[in-house]
């Protein structure tokens, strides 16, 4: 028994047929190639599965792509536009705020959220947000330097077009 | 691929309206899904196998918090992140605001729902016991109309709730009583785990006629308890206890004993018995504390 499925990801509408119970994760990874997002512990606690279903995160290993159907998805291969990374991608790499980089995708999927909702959080809110996200390398200090860093660093929409013309 | 966890095999449906849901849910073995972290994890564990799982996500008539009739009223789609949000709700009462910062972590908080988590009835779960202590209604719909169940009559036991084929929890009402005060306190092992026990506090002062002055006395208690194995997540005895008496921390203690003693904790890896006692005793007295606190302090 299968349905069909159409979500935009990252602005792309793709349509396939799937078993109602397929996972969101499984989806995105294994149906479209995906594989940015990681698919961890499977039980909602580690968040390496974040992305965003229609602008709000989300543990994609506890929703159906049925329940994407129609909607609008948003990973980690999402965040760089026209070729440069995002603040938070590059804040990751200026403060090293990764070493295995299993965690990653959902940490910058999360940042990302946080920073437009926050554009200059403590560091205790930056510990909360994440507080449903396990790193296992980094200690999570770095993890928040890189968040700090992105929070210094917003991105000028016309900053790309000045070097572009440069 | 060879996948760790594959929920089990499952029908969907999306409901457009609640009409429409309640349409759906009449069919035999189907179960709801909205935020989904609790009836997912437990396909994957072969724990719950409906045949059909009804969205209701696009319910949004259902995902309101709003003050109407002197209640709170709560749609079952509000997230847990729209509660935690929601001034109104933490101005009346702030034991929604405690609890809802230790419900889970903030990813899930963004789309775990409060219809969810009392229909879920997990004996663990924050919601259940605070809305037992506010003495909440829940509304439940069917096709036949509304029927009001106190949230202290909806739990029949672990997992399990009055709601029947064909219905769907619709909204929950808190009386709002002026001069209340709130309270939640949980001991969790860590960020996003259940309790490993918590309490729920509900106070509100009266003068002591006949009393000292000055020494305001208990004119109603709501004491809520998870995960604790207390019945309908209440301590009763310590509720009736608590009535007509001064509001210090004597009379609190005194009650957080009598909380102890009448719940039914049970071994298992988040501690043992004696330890859940301990718990219940220790939050109980800290959250009628607070709560007491918060009664006092001019609205």
């Amino acid at each position: 028994m299968t349905m069909r499925v159409a979500v935009t990801v990252n602005g792309t509408e793709y349509a396939r047929e799937v078993e109602p119970r397929l996972l969101l994760i499984h989806f995105l990874r294994d149906e479209l190639g995906l594989t940015g997002s990681h698919w961890g512990c499977d039980t909602s606690n580690c968040g390496s599965c974040v992305v965003w279903l229609d602008a709000r995160p989300v543990k994609s290993c506890t929703v159906l792509a049925a329940m994407a159907d129609g909607r609008s998805v948003r990973t980690v291969e999402g965040l760089e536009q026209d070729g440069r990374l995002d603040p938070v991608q590059e804040g990751f790499i200026e403060c090293h705020g990764l070493q295995c980089g299993f965690c990653t995708p959902g940490m910058l999927m999360t940042a990302r959220w946080l920073l437009d909702h926050h554009p200059d959080p403590a560091e205790a809110e930056i510990r909360e947000v994440i507080s449903g996200q396990i790193c296992r390398c980094t200690g999570y200090e770095n993890i928040v330097r890189s968040v700090r860093w992105a929070a210094k660093h917003p991105r000028r929409d016309d900053r790309g077009e000045a070097e572009a013309a440069g | 691929m060879q996948y760790m966890q594959v929920p089990s095999q499952v029908e969907y449906e999306r409901a457009t309206s609640v009409e429409h849901a309640l349409s759906l849910l009449s069919r035999p073995d189907t179960r709801v899904v909205a935020g989904g972290h609790s009836i997912i994890p437990m396909m994957k564990l072969r724990l719950a196998q409906p045949e059909v799982l009804v969205d209701i996500n696009e319910l949004t008539e259902l995902a309101f918090i709003k003050l109407a009739g002197g209640q709170l009223c709560v749609g079952a789609l509000a997230r847990h992140a729209d509660l935690l949000d929601s001034a109104v709700a933490g101005e009346l009462f702030p034991i929604f605001h405690d609890a809802e910062r230790v419900v889970a972590d903030p990813i899930v908080r963004l789309w775990g729902t409060v219809g969810g988590s009392l229909c879920q009835a997990d004996p663990s779960e924050d919601l259940s016991a605070v809305f037992a202590a506010v003495r909440a209604t829940a509304v439940i719909r069917g096709q036949d109309g509304d029927r009001m169940v106190p949230v202290r009559e909806f739990h029949l036991g672990p997992y399990e709730t009055v709601i029947g084929p064909g219905e769907l929890l619709a909204e929950v009402r808190v009386p709002v009583q002026p001069g209340t005060g709130s309270a939640y306190e949980k001991v969790a092992r860590r960020t996003g785990d259940w309790s490993v026990a918590a309490v729920g506090a509900v106070l509100r002062l009266g003068g002591s006629p006949g009393g000292k002055p000055g020494r305001p006395v208990v004119a109603s208690a709501g004491l809520g308890l998870t995960a604790v194995g207390a019945e309908h997540f209440v301590a009763a005895e310590a509720e009736e206890f608590l009535l007509g008496r001064t509001a210090d921390e004597e009379s609190f203690a005194a009650a957080g004993a009598i909380a102890a003693e009448h719940c039914h904790p049970v071994a298992d890896q988040r501690g043992p018995e004696d330890y859940k006692r301990h718990l219940v005793a220790e939050l109980t007295t800290r959250a009628l504390r607070r709560a007491a606190a918060r009664a006092g302090r001019p609205s």
